[in-house]
């Protein structure tokens, strides 16, 4: 009878060799990125597609919106004939100097500092008032200050962007080597490791996914850093390009730069997760439940 | 075989009390007028009921905590600091979740300045006599429960510890592996001739592997009574448990404990 109800069951199977199971979790895998793609493409085309069209049929003003085609004119006018600031290269490598070198910098002293401040409960308690005060500036306020001080070049955005860097990466590894498990120190102790050993082999490796979570989105902050510098006074750079072209109420200039800050963004995102990847093999992977 | 080898003993807790101050000034008493001597060699258990302070008994003995008044000695000389004699199983196991099997292991040799090749070859060593030389570059993350164990109680052995103490190393795992393991335990220890403290909720188990019972009050923890158990060595803990010899001990000291267990509940219950 048990039987009878099974067979009428349309829903029912028998179960299915392992080579059938992987072949269906195979296609079914394929089928979810193809459609996540598809979507991902057709948003894209949609709204650049939206904006081609309202902008060449008026709907919307291509003085204050450009189009997608005025910006790519101006990226591959920009590459071959260079800006009206010079080569469109030397500007941009003069942007990346400055947020890859606060970048580099700031994160640096933010772990250290971090780490150290953690590792010392006393002293963080007395600085916590400072940080917390400090914390609370806008970083941006302080580009005018940096640029009186240290003057229109490379120094004044490289000193933004530290200070736009650390305070994100300080936080991190602060946090990072408070939520240290207890019984991992403990045990490195009683194995024999001397204060700077337990920081080596425990504190550090294990504030490092809090360290790096921060170092994905602070390299964004280094170039907001290094660009809002520009805004405020140079000679070179993208946000120079950016701010001229607002001088000239040139919006595909404008959009052009945007786009390639984005790209680089993006680029070095991608370069630290290879990182990431690397250091941090020895967290389990998640296998995929595939209905 | 595991007697008193006539010297001063390894542990010793004299009248020992430890309180804490939580930050916001009230005390807390965790152990009260509390005395423990455990000979060279000697494998001392510890049963008593659920946060009676059995812990804090075995941080006193490392060094990680202090007592409040009272003296915890090791070999005869009071406890400065951790004890490099010392080794510690932990409850969950406190491997290095970023190091492998093998560099889990050498971690303590090398903490304690040894070179490379000789951490590595203790290692190795010690890693198969817990038989896991086919997992050396294994990630934490990648064993069992069981096998996570034994790695713990290889990075600990390869120290040689004098002083071996054990907060519930086996508690997390499953009733078969923990036979197994009660096995490898004995077996180790038997090799190195340690003197154990081992804390745990269980009294079979305590009674399985210890020479001396220590039965806890409630909290406050102070020792209520020491039992003697006089069971043939070496024992096999998966037989043991027929024997009526050990029925008979665990149902003295469970007479025993039961009360303990039965204030710590009725005063849980009334806190809640």
């Amino acid at each position: 009878m048990v039987e009878a109800v099974l067979q009428s069951n349309p829903e029912y199977q028998k179960a299915l060799a392992d080579q059938e199971i992987e072949a269906r979790a195979q296609r079914a895998i394929r089928k979810r990125r193809l459609a996540v793609r598809g979507w991902q493409i057709g948003i894209f085309v949609a709204i650049f597609g939206l904006w081609e069209l309202g902008a060449d049929t008026g709907w919307i003003d291509p003085f204050f919106y450009a189009s997608p085609s005025a910006v790519i004119e101006r990226l591959v006018d920009w590459a071959q004939n260079g800006t009206t600031e010079g080569s469109l290269w030397f500007n941009l490598w003069v942007t990346m100097e400055e947020a890859l070198i606060g970048f580099v910098i700031g994160s640096i002293t933010g772990v250290i500092v971090g780490i150290a401040l953690g590792r010392n409960p006393m002293l963080s308690d007395i600085l916590s008032v400072y940080i917390k005060a400090f914390n609370s500036i806008p970083r941006v306020v302080l580009a005018p200050i940096f640029i009186m001080i240290l003057g229109l070049g490379l120094a004044s955005k490289v000193a933004l962007a530290f200070i736009m860097v650390f305070f994100v990466v300080f936080a991190n590894a602060f946090q990072g080597v408070r939520e240290a498990d207890r019984d991992l120190i403990a045990n490195a102790k009683i194995l024999g490791a001397s204060d700077w050993q337990v920081t080596r082999s425990v504190i550090v490796p294990s504030a490092m996914s809090w360290i790096f979570a921060s170092l994905h989105i602070s390299f964004g902050f280094a170039i907001i850093g290094a660009i809002v510098g520009e805004f405020v006074g140079a000679r070179f750079g993208i946000g120079q390009l950016i701010s001229i072209a607002k001088g000239t109420f040139d919006s595909a200039g404008m959009f052009a730069a945007i786009i390639l800050v984005m790209v680089i963004t993006l680029f070095a995102e991608w370069i630290m997760t290879l990182i990431e990847n690397r250091l941090a093999k020895w967290r389990p992977q998640q296998s995929i439940d595939v209905q | 075989m595991q007697a008193d080898k006539g010297g001063v003993p390894a542990i010793e807790l004299v009248d020992v009390t430890r309180r804490f101050v939580s930050p916001t000034g009230k005390n807390l008493t965790a152990l009260r007028d509390f005395d423990m001597s455990v000979a060279q060699g000697e494998f001392a258990a510890v049963v008593g009921p659920t946060g009676c302070g059995k812990s804090t008994t075995l941080n006193l003995v490392t060094g990680l905590a202090r007592p409040t008044s009272g003296e915890v000695r090791l070999m005869g000389a009071p406890v400065s600091g951790i004890d490099p004699r010392v080794g510690f199983v932990f409850q969950k196991d406190a491997l290095f979740p970023w190091k492998n099997v093998i560099d889990n292991v050498m971690a303590g040799p090398l903490f304690r300045g040894k070179s490379t090749a000789e951490a590595e070859r203790l290692a190795k060593d010690w890693l198969t006599r817990v038989g896991l030389s086919k997992f050396l570059h294994h990630s934490p993350h990648q064993l069992s429960g069981g096998m996570r164990k034994r790695v713990s109680l290889a990075q600990t052995f390869v120290n040689e510890p004098e002083i071996l103490l054990m907060d519930e190393p086996f508690s997390a795992l499953d009733v078969q592996t923990r036979t197994v393991m009660h096995e490898e335990l004995l077996n180790l220890w038997s090799e190195r001739q340690a003197s154990v403290v081992f804390v745990t909720h269980d009294l079979e188990e305590a009674v399985a592997l210890a020479d001396k019972v220590y039965v806890l009050t409630a909290g406050p923890a102070t020792v209520k009574s020491v039992y003697k158990i006089d069971l043939p060595r070496p024992r096999v803990v998966s037989e043991i448990r027929y024997d009526p010899a050990f029925v008979k001990y665990c149902r003295t000291i469970w007479d025993d404990l039961r009360e303990e267990v039965e204030t710590s509940y009725r005063r849980a219950n009334e806190a809640a």
